[in-house]
């Protein structure tokens, strides 16, 4: 072993540095220890790792713990995990995981330094809500501010990915820009060279992250995707456009932002006439709103009814994938470099109900009616399509449905959702007058309805239970939330098990 | 392939005499083996030892150089079998398998072995899974060593210790003619730190001088009579010959001052933390200079009862630090302590709970707890007085932090399998569903929540046994490749064939045993220099006598793994039900291709990577694809977008293309959103010809109809 001269300074357990390390599956938790480790053994200091193997490569979550202390001569009797109220450094490679280190008592205002990726690694429990299932960072954040003695937090996956790196580079560099260690900037990178692989682009993803710790440098994020934007069309197109957006500015001001993005993406969806069908079906409701309430339920109206007009269709689907700007998208997510070729392969599974919809009204109309002619239909056309719409054939089969969006009035399927949102805007307005927070609610139901073929019809179903509830508590003063109350329970999960249960609560007291 | 290679960490290994080895608990217990002249090592892998597994394995040339036979046992029952070599033959060996899950499968030759005894020192390594990172139920290997009489090491988790521990191991095992189990918990095989090497030693005895001249003596055979003289050996000369052993060579380590008026006896492997927690009450130096007498039992069985006895003598307390359930030591000790006549009083799973893993916070609390009743006045005035409660002002996150239980990989083969399972339930409704070992357990969790139950390595199939006569609808198994090898040929699919099952069996073959750190098996397809693979499951379960087998090479097509289910549960056959559903482990299949692909972009050659999307203008974010799948890379976004609730679904970098979600989305007739992208690089000429005219077309009709209407974009 090492051959030091005995310290007689350092026998206190507080000369012990503590450090632990939560990571998930496949963020190189087990890459950053042996880097910490070989760092703090070739400063000459007695440093001991442990770690639960496998189960981070499984996605679950673990924990890495290291801790060191100046050589001398005798070793010193180190911890083999780490202890609520006795870290000193804590480095989460996520955000959530940050949160798992707080609530298990790892972060204290005496000592914990927490560094930490702000990005998140959503849990799959997050993930299968059918609404928004995702977990509040901002708390985390909220809660490490208090906790924490320094807390250092930014976006080091997004460095990592800029740099072609993985997240355990810049995570080290956050280690050896917080000083928490006592180790100059060269020892870290010696520990990445001397590691083996993609030592050039670990370099870099740490040098970044350094620098932004230090306030040297700020992580650029890429844009996130907005809200519809125009893209430059024909010119006598765009000045129409331009009069229809003067309408908008007419309205109140809370709902022109939303009224402005319901009018882009009713135009794209059909045409201009579309979106002048939209301003005015809107402004009538806005007529019988009022300043007293902020507009919510122009508000509520303005986004909801055109969710309810731009419907997911056949027309509407073709056309959106054989757009130029889709295949430019792709191709930058997709880092296609020069020379290279793209091919894309659509996953479709037409069933009789969409390829009926498409047809006129009354003869899709008389179809729907009979269940023999679906299921003949259904049996030619009811399977698996891989489109390849990457070839002018494929492309062709495409871009002639999305050509049949002219006939689109006339058809089936616009006929039958055109009647769905006028019923359900009507109930609505006509609820106004008498109750407008239960009106306000009625319109906000038409989150429910999403999806495509079973999805939809599900979400048709919790729509229907959800009015039902609603007409059911009609009239009472509590109606407002106990329609909201049953809209989120119909969101919170796929079967319709929490609906379930909120509706029959709403039963026992309305029969009663 | 295993998982992780050793192969760099095996040179450390021909390390000298005085050299100074550096790195993880599991490569010193090696090293420790070759410096005690092993003449034969083998197991079964399973966390925490899969890795001691993997370096045998990746040291076969260094073994074969010593004369040390490797063996990759066939289950833990095998490995402890083979420890039979050393009853006849002085020759040591060694086998390593997880606790106590893999003691109870091998202990069937453990009670065998312990009986007969040995002459050849016989040590079983057992990596004992208890506390957090674990992955099975939470028991003790302790009893198994106490009902079979053989030694129990639990030495402290530092290199030095534990290679010191390999060493006496071997010697107390022929000193007492006994095999010895040395247990090391999770986080001691993968600890890291340094020792003191010795030069390796070839066997004076190989394996092959034992077949040069073999032996027997019927006296070991375990029949009666003998079988009662060995039973006897047992506790007339074998235990205390241990007793003798341990207390001469000091096996067990006693520190702090002479004389105190209490003290602490903890198992060898809670050494550490007693001593954090005795730190952090100012009772100790970051050496483990403690003011308080310690008794460190790295033999936790047999307890020298002499020993124990001279350790508490003019003590009024001791408390007994000992992780796990029943308090077997502290029973033994209240025994011993009652029996002469003690006045000791003796603390233990009063202060410190019953069950569970004892953390740091855990014996922190525990040790403050005896100090506070059994010696106040050793404790710093501030933590004598009662506790103030101090009110944290720090949120509490407990509803904000999601679980996160273990999961398929990203691109696992295993998920279609499920999600094809799932799809077919909900169009046949829910059936009688059983798991086995294995990554497949996973499903049992959400978003799949298939099967309800594992009752043990290869048992799947054999665990829906009460239903093999049938009724309204099939029940259905599922077993993994390593538990068909394992142990399920016989014990599952034997058994559903003699008793005429009904059952439909799946069985999820990925090629490796995935689960442990995909160590090859039988029916492995990759070349194995040293072992002999490619033998097919469907022809050894064919072989039993099951008539109705399927084969599916692709799990990743959904609609046919359904049709195949259908069958399978629909069929008018009479007895078991086989469906081999394979496709390669998504980890191993990317580290060895993803090098190959690199290479080909750089080199010039065509080469097609695939990838997939979703279009987030057609994705309505309800979620259902994530229901059926719950993949790493299939993640949530929310759009910057005034129209809209909910995040939508996408998919990350991370994505290896498998197909899974477009295969989901069709077969489940979810949604068009998903696309696969592949980019094609180094296209040849005629390819890049074509396509270019190709694309010319398709922008002309685009920009055709972008000239007639306005449209928006992101």
């Amino acid at each position: 072993m090492m051959t030091v001269q005995p310290d007689p300074s350092t026998t206190t357990v507080d000369d012990v540095i503590k450090l632990a390390i939560m990571a998930v599956g496949g963020q190189g938790g087990g890459v950053l220890t042996n880097w910490i480790e070989s760092c703090a053994r070739a400063a000459g200091y007695h440093v001991q790792a442990t770690s639960v193997a496998g189960v981070a490569q499984r996605t679950g979550a673990t924990i890495y713990y290291i801790e060191m202390a100046p050589a001398t001569a005798r070793e010193p009797v180190f911890a083999l995990m780490p202890s609520g109220g006795d870290v000193d450094i804590l480095v989460a490679a996520e955000m959530m995981e940050a949160g798992r280190g707080i609530l298990r008592g790892f972060v204290t205002p005496d000592k914990t330094t927490l560094i930490t990726s702000t990005h998140r690694a959503l849990a799959v429990s997050e993930k299968t809500v059918p609404g928004d299932g995702m977990a509040n960072s901002i708390e985390v954040q909220a809660a490490a501010e208090i906790a924490a003695q320094r807390f250092i937090a930014f976006d080091m996956e997004a460095i990592a990915q800029q740099n072609s790196s993985v997240i355990s580079a810049s995570l080290l560099g956050a280690l050896a820009g917080s000083g928490g260690l006592p180790f100059p900037r060269e020892a870290f990178e010696a520990a990445i060279r001397g590691s083996g692989r993609g030592i050039d682009a670990s370099l870099r993803a740490f040098d970044e992250a350094f620098r932004v710790t230090r306030g040297e440098a700020e992580v650029i994020l890429e844009e996130q995707p907005s809200a519809l934007v125009p893209i430059p069309g024909p010119k006598k197109l765009e000045q129409a456009f331009s009069k229809q957006k003067q309408r908008v500015d007419g309205f109140p001001e809370v709902v022109r932002e939303i009224a402005l993005a319901g009018l882009r993406a009713a135009v794209d969806f059909q045409d201009l006439t579309y979106g002048d069908e939209y301003l005015t079906r809107l402004s009538s409701l806005i007529d019988k709103d009022s300043a007293s309430k902020d507009y919510a339920f122009s508000v509520a109206c303005a986004k909801y009814l055109a969710q309810a007009i731009v419907y997911d269709d056949v027309v509407r689907v073709a056309d959106l994938k054989t757009r130029h700007a889709r295949f430019e998208r792709i191709n930058q997510e997709m880092k296609t470099p020069t020379g290279a070729r793209l091919q894309l392969t659509e996953f479709m599974h037409p069933r009789a109900e969409e390829l009926v919809g498409l047809l006129p009204a009354r003869m899709g109309g008389w179809m729907i009616a009979r269940p023999r002619a679906m299921r003949g239909i259904d049996r030619l056309f009811n399977r698996g399509r891989r489109i390849r719409t990457d070839r002018l054939f494929s492309f062709l089969q495409l871009y002639f449905l999305a050509g049949l969006r002219r006939w689109r009035r006339g058809m089936l399927r616009h006929q039958v959702e055109r009647q769905h949102w006028e019923s359900w805007l009507a109930h609505a307005e006509g609820e106004l007058a008498r109750d407008y927070d239960f009106a306000v609610e009625l319109v906000r139901n038409r989150r429910l309805i999403k999806g495509y073929s079973d999805t939809h019809s599900r979400g048709l179903s919790k729509f229907d239970k959800v009015s039902q509830g609603a007409s059911l508590v009609a009239g009472r003063s509590d109606a407002a939330a106990w329609v909201r109350r049953l809209r989120e329970a119909a969101l919170a999960d796929a079967d319709g098990d929490a609906l379930e249960g909120a509706l029959a609560t709403v039963r026992t007291f309305a029969n009663g | 392939m295993a998982e992780r290679s050793f192969a760099k960490e095996v040179e450390d290994l021909r390390l000298g005499e005085g050299d100074t080895f550096t790195g993880e608990g599991i490569l010193a217990i090696t090293k420790a083996l070759l410096e005690c002249g092993v003449g034969y090592v083998g197991g079964y892998q399973g966390a925490p030892i899969s890795h001691l597994m993997d370096v045998l394995s990746d040291a076969q040339e260094l073994l074969g150089e010593l004369d040390v036979r490797y063996e990759a046992n066939a289950s833990e029952a095998a490995a402890a079998a083979m420890l039979a070599a050393s009853v006849h033959y002085p020759i040591r060996g060694a086998v390593t398998f997880k606790g106590a899950v893999g003691v109870n499968v091998a202990s069937d030759a453990l009670a065998n072995l312990a009986s007969s005894g040995v002459t050849g020192g016989a040590l079983v390594i057992v990596g004992e899974d208890y506390g957090e990172g674990s992955s099975i139920m939470q028991e003790r290997s302790h009893a198994f060593a106490m009902k079979s009489q053989f030694w129990l090491l639990d030495p402290r988790p530092n290199l030095p210790s534990i290679v010191s521990a390999v060493e006496h191991g071997f010697e107390l095992s022929e000193a007492t003619g006994t095999p010895v189990m040395l247990m090391v918990r999770i986080r001691s095989c993968h600890v890291t730190g340094q020792f003191k090497t010795r030069d390796n030693k070839r066997p004076t005895f190989t394996v092959r001088d034992a077949l040069a001249a073999p032996r027997s003596d019927w006296s070991r055979v375990v029949l009666p009579p003998m079988s009662y003289a060995q039973e006897r050996d047992k506790i007339e000369n074998r235990w205390p010959a241990a007793q003798d052993y341990i207390r001469e060579n000091g096996l067990n380590e006693i520190s702090g001052p002479d004389h105190a008026p209490i003290g602490i006896i903890c198992q060898g492997g809670m050494y550490n933390g007693v001593i954090r927690a005795l730190q952090r009450l100012g009772l100790a130096t970051i050496y483990g200079d403690c003011d308080i007498p310690l008794y460190v039992l790295n033999v936790t069985y047999p307890i020298v009862e002499e020993e124990f006895i001279e350790f508490c003598l003019n003590k009024s307390a001791v408390l007994i630090v000992e992780e796990g359930q029943p308090n077997f030591i502290e029973q033994t000790c209240g025994h011993l302590l009652y029996q002469s006549n003690g006045q000791t009083r003796l603390f233990g799973k009063d202060v410190l709970p019953m069950a569970g893993e004892y953390t740091g916070q855990v014996l922190f609390d525990g040790i403050e707890g005896f100090l506070k009743k059994a010696a106040p006045d050793h404790l710093p005035a501030q933590r004598r007085a009662p506790n103030q409660q101090q009110e944290s002002d720090i949120p509490d996150l407990s509803n904000t932090v999601p679980i996160r239980p273990p999961g398929f990989c990203t691109g696992c083969p295993e998920r279609p399998i499920f999600a094809a399972l799932k799809l077919t339930e909900q169009a046949t409704g829910k059936h009688q569903i059983a798991g086995d070992i294995g990554c497949h357990l996973f499903a049992s969790l959400p978003p799949f929540e298939i099967g309800g139950s594992t009752m043990g390595y290869g048992l799947g199939p054999a665990s829906n046994a009460a239903f093999d006569g049938g009724g309204d609808k099939r029940s259905i198994a599922i077993i993994g490749d390593g538990g068909f090898w394992h142990n399920g040929l016989s014990s599952s699919i034997g058994n559903a064939v003699y008793n005429k099952s009904d059952g439909v069996i799946v069985v999820v073959d990925n090629y490796y045993s995935a689960a442990t750190g995909g160590q090859d098996v039988l029916s492995s397809r990759a070349d194995n220099k040293s072992k002999s693979t490619g033998h097919p499951i469907a022809a050894a379960v064919k072989g039993v006598g099951v008539e109705w087998v399927r084969e599916l090479d692709r799990t990743y097509d959904v609609p046919a793994m359904m049709d195949v289910l259908n069958d399978a549960l629909t069929t008018e056959h009479q007895g078991p039900k086989v469906i081999v559903a394979s496709s390669e482990c998504m980890l191993n299949k990317q580290r060895r291709e993803r090098p190959l692909r690199q290479q080909a972009i750089v080199d010039g050659r065509r080469i097609d990577i695939p990838r997939f999307g979703v279009d987030e203008d057609i994705c309505t974010g309800d979620h259902a694809c994530i229901r059926l799948s719950g993949c790493p890379s299939l993640s949530l976004k929310t759009l910057d977008d005034p129209l809209r609730d909910d995040p939508v679904a996408s998919i990350d970098q991370s994505c290896v293309g498998c197909g899974n979600c477009g295969e989901v989305a069709d077969a489940a007739i979810l949604c068009p959103s998903f696309y696969r992208a592949d980019v094609v690089h180094n296209p040849g000429p005629i390819e890049r010809f074509l396509g270019g005219l190709n694309d010319g077309l398709i922008r002309w009709l685009q920009s055709r109809r972008s000239g007639r209407r306005l449209e928006f974009g992101r």
